[in-house]
């Protein structure tokens, strides 16, 4: 239903990459990977949606549940390239408004 | 339309049209305005009166029978909470083993926030799941059963959720007659009726509410405005998470923009206490009045607030690291106020959004060291950012703002365009409370929950709600206020039989043409509406309660604007009167009260008989009033005197001895 890839780029920022539906079911397995980011101590993760399909309302709480951490730990999270559906979903939460996708993963970082 | 309806319709328009008239009539012409001290307070409140008739009918114009249920979706996830405290394990797997039970496929959970190994054994032993709170839950602020059930939210998966009451035992159908609305992709929720089995038919504690589960929910949910009520009821797991979501980033909003405004006030002072030698400190929070003055007008062009606020704290943190090297005099008498900042969030619904002026005034005026003052702008963005440290869960979907979480929670939803239900078709049993004290408690609680989310978010300000949705929801907030009007309906007969002081201008023929026929109507209204339902118990006790309205309403404000405890008492789990002599007590003031008409009585007719003074027909008149009166305050005489059900009903009783029905959660 959903995988998630993890990588660490060269500039140890972990690169996430939900492929498929991430709902209510597989919310939790998102917040799992960002967890485990966190306590091996990568805290820049961007999330690459481009592959996510379907985004709820779960899955956006498993996103700010990442970023709260990553912030905690004086480091950041930031979301790319969502579909056009994904980000209706942003928008119905007014969470665009907080929160700004960024047009691409390898760069998320550099503003 | 059926017939019925119709009806109704008419004898709402009738009962609208007789109750104005009656009250213009009095505001204009009858107002015995040399006595305002009395007449003014009554006037007030039977325009009060008139108000929640209007409200009454308004509610029962459409009300909306659903009848046979649509068939339930097929393969759904559905996921059954029992959120419970301090119950015992027993009255617990009673209901857990009938959740287990329910016929459509599902997951059953004992939500149990006292955290206790029985209760998991309990669990484990029958293959029913236990959850309790997560190790984050450590040290912050718990938001009770809002809290339990959010933190539920997260440990599990499934597309509907039926929430239960640790004593409402659900029948195995729940979820086959109520499933097929959410057919409607925006209908968030269905409620069901709560319902008592360990309560005789002359309901002496006014347990059952069947005017309310079933008309009045009726009515609401006509106006898509079938309101939550805690327990019994399925709900759209996106649709709380929804509005989970959203409420966070309204909370963020308002939070930085406030933390923001305080940091600067902060900065400016301690930059005034600068000495002529402190340049580099000097340039140092200049840097900072800069970097506040840009990050608010970025924010005020919309740029998104996480990146606003994630480079303004580098930028802070930067000058901070700076000015370290600099000035470390006088850091260490500000580090013991910058740690009590932190606990800000610490009270029980207090997060920097809501927290009162007067703390970030405090924090405003105090003088800090420039040191202390830049440490203070980090905390106090930190307090709000992204992060939300104060909070165990930074996406809160139940509703924190009130002690009755169901009410504040559903009328975000309704806010957000979810659409809700009611199903007036029982399908669970619970256990009402079987003693006054315990009665009185949960009623106090109730009521007071219902002020909080007045005061916090009066649903006549909530523009998402559509007008009916608002008086909806206001309607029931009105009831709240009876308090203050029984009180003047006590004293206006007594005033006029002690002291012969008219609240009217006269006692006329007219005065009782006009009045009794709005009563008449009223009370058909009522009688029609009901359809058979008992209603005389709830209108007793809606009078009878009086003092519980009123120190609910005064606590709540207190709460709300004066930053004061709700102070209510843990629900006690144990009848009282078992431990020596009734409680009456506990209802002294309504005793007081009846002592004083009684009082009030006698002396109106020695008036009249021995001295001829106040008119036959106002004496008589307030007899009347004054045997009213006593009639529904006699209802707290039977509550005292109650010793619960006497027969067993089918185990519950004895149950029911050792817990109440009230909502499964700690004191906040």
């Amino acid at each position: 239903m959903i995988e998630i890839e993890v990588t660490t780029d060269p500039r140890g920022i972990g690169v996430v990459v939900p492929r498929g539906r991430l709902n209510m079911v597989s919310a939790g397995r998102l917040r799992e990977a960002l967890g485990e980011l966190a306590t091996a101590g990568t805290h820049r993760i961007v999330v690459d949606l481009a592959e996510t399909t379907f985004l709820d309302s779960s899955g956006l709480g498993a996103l700010i549940a990442g970023l709260k951490s990553a912030r905690q730990a004086g480091g950041d999270l930031r979301v790319a390239r969502p579909t056009r559906e994904v980000m209706t979903v942003f928008e119905l939460t007014n969470l665009d408004k907080v929160l700004r996708p960024r047009a691409d993963p390898e760069t998320a970082f550099d503003d | 339309m059926t017939k019925r309806l119709l009806l109704i319709r008419f004898v709402v328009l009738v009962t609208a049209l007789l109750g104005i008239n009656y009250v213009a009539w009095r505001w204009l012409f009858s107002v015995h305005w040399s006595a305002w001290w009395i007449a003014v307070p009554l006037v007030v409140a039977e325009t009060y009166s008139l108000v929640d008739s209007l409200l009454f009918g308004m509610t029962v114009w459409r009300a909306k029978g659903r009848g046979e249920p649509p068939a339930p979706l097929p393969d759904r996830t559905v996921d059954v909470f029992i959120t419970t405290y301090n119950e015992p394990v027993e009255m617990v797997m009673r209901t857990a083993r009938a959740a287990k039970a329910i016929r459509y496929p599902h997951q059953t959970w004992v939500l149990d926030d006292g955290d206790r190994a029985e209760m998991r054994a309990a669990c484990e032993a029958e293959g029913i799941g236990w959850v309790t709170r997560a190790a984050h839950w450590e040290g912050r602020p718990r938001h009770a059963k809002a809290g339990n059930l959010n933190n539920a939210l997260l440990a599990t998966e499934g597309e509907f959720l039926l929430i239960l009451d640790a004593d409402q035992v659900p029948s195995p159908e729940i979820l086959d007659r109520t499933l097929g609305y959410f057919e409607d992709e925006r209908m968030a929720l269905v409620q069901t009726p709560q319902w008592f089995e360990n309560v005789p038919p002359s309901d002496p504690l006014g347990s059952q509410a069947p005017l309310f589960y079933g008309p009045i929910q009726q009515g609401k949910d006509g106006w898509n405005a079938a309101f939550f009520c805690g327990s019994n009821a399925v709900i759209r797991r996106e649709a709380l998470m929804q509005l989970g979501i959203t409420g966070y980033v309204g909370e963020v909003e308002v939070g930085v923009h406030r933390a923001l405004r305080t940091a600067r006030r902060v900065v400016t002072r301690a930059r005034r206490q600068l000495g002529p030698d402190q340049a580099d400190v000097r340039a140092g929070l200049d840097t900072i009045l800069q970097d506040l003055g840009r990050a608010r007008r970025e924010l005020a062009q919309g740029e998104a607030l996480f990146d606003v606020t994630y480079r303004f704290q580098r930028r802070v943190d930067e000058v901070h690291r700076r000015l370290v090297a600099a000035d470390l005099t006088a850091v260490r008498e500000d580090l013991s106020a910058i740690a009590e900042l932190e606990g800000i969030g610490a009270g029980p619904d207090a997060r920097l959004a809501t927290v009162d002026d007067e703390a970030l005034d405090r924090i405003a005026s105090r003088e800090w060291s420039p040191l202390g003052a830049i440490e203070t702008v980090q905390a106090l963005v930190d307090a709000v950012d992204v992060g939300r440290a104060d909070e165990a869960q930074p996406v809160m979907p139940l509703a924190t703002i009130s002690v009755t979480e169901d009410m504040a929670t559903c009328m975000r939803l309704h806010g957000l365009g979810w659409r809700t239900a009611y199903v007036d078709e029982v399908l669970a049993h619970g256990l009402a409370p079987e003693d006054v004290e315990t009665m009185l408690t949960q009623r106090l609680r109730w009521a007071q929950g219902t002020m909080q989310v007045f005061f916090r978010e009066n649903p006549l300000l909530q523009r998402g709600l559509t007008w009916p949705q608002r008086l909806m929801y206001f309607s029931t907030m009105w009831s709240y206020l009876s308090g203050f009007a029984a009180v003047v309906y006590i004293a206006a007969p007594v005033v006029y039989l002690t002291l012969g002081v008219l609240p009217v201008d006269a006692w006329s023929g007219e005065f009782f043409l006009r009045l009794i026929p709005f009563l008449v109507v009223n009370q058909l209204l009522f009688w029609l509406v009901a359809d058979g339902r008992p209603t005389w118990r709830g209108q007793q006790y809606s009078l009878a309660l009086f003092p519980t309205w009123i120190k609910a309403v005064t606590s709540a404000f207190a709460n709300v604007y004066l930053g004061r405890p709700l102070g209510f008492a843990v629900t006690p789990k144990t009848r009282r009167e078992q431990e020596g002599g009734r409680p009456w007590r506990l209802v002294r003031p309504q005793l007081v009260a009846m002592v004083v008409l009684v009082l009030a009585v006698i002396a109106g007719v020695v008036r009249l008989e021995a001295f001829d003074e106040g008119s036959p027909l106002g004496v008589y008149a307030n007899l009347f009033w004054v045997c009213f009166d006593l009639v529904v305050l006699w209802v707290v005489v039977r509550a005292v005197r109650y010793r619960g059900p006497e027969t067993d009903t089918g185990g519950a009783a004895a149950l029911a001895v050792a817990t109440t029905s009230t909502r499964g959660g700690p004191p906040a």
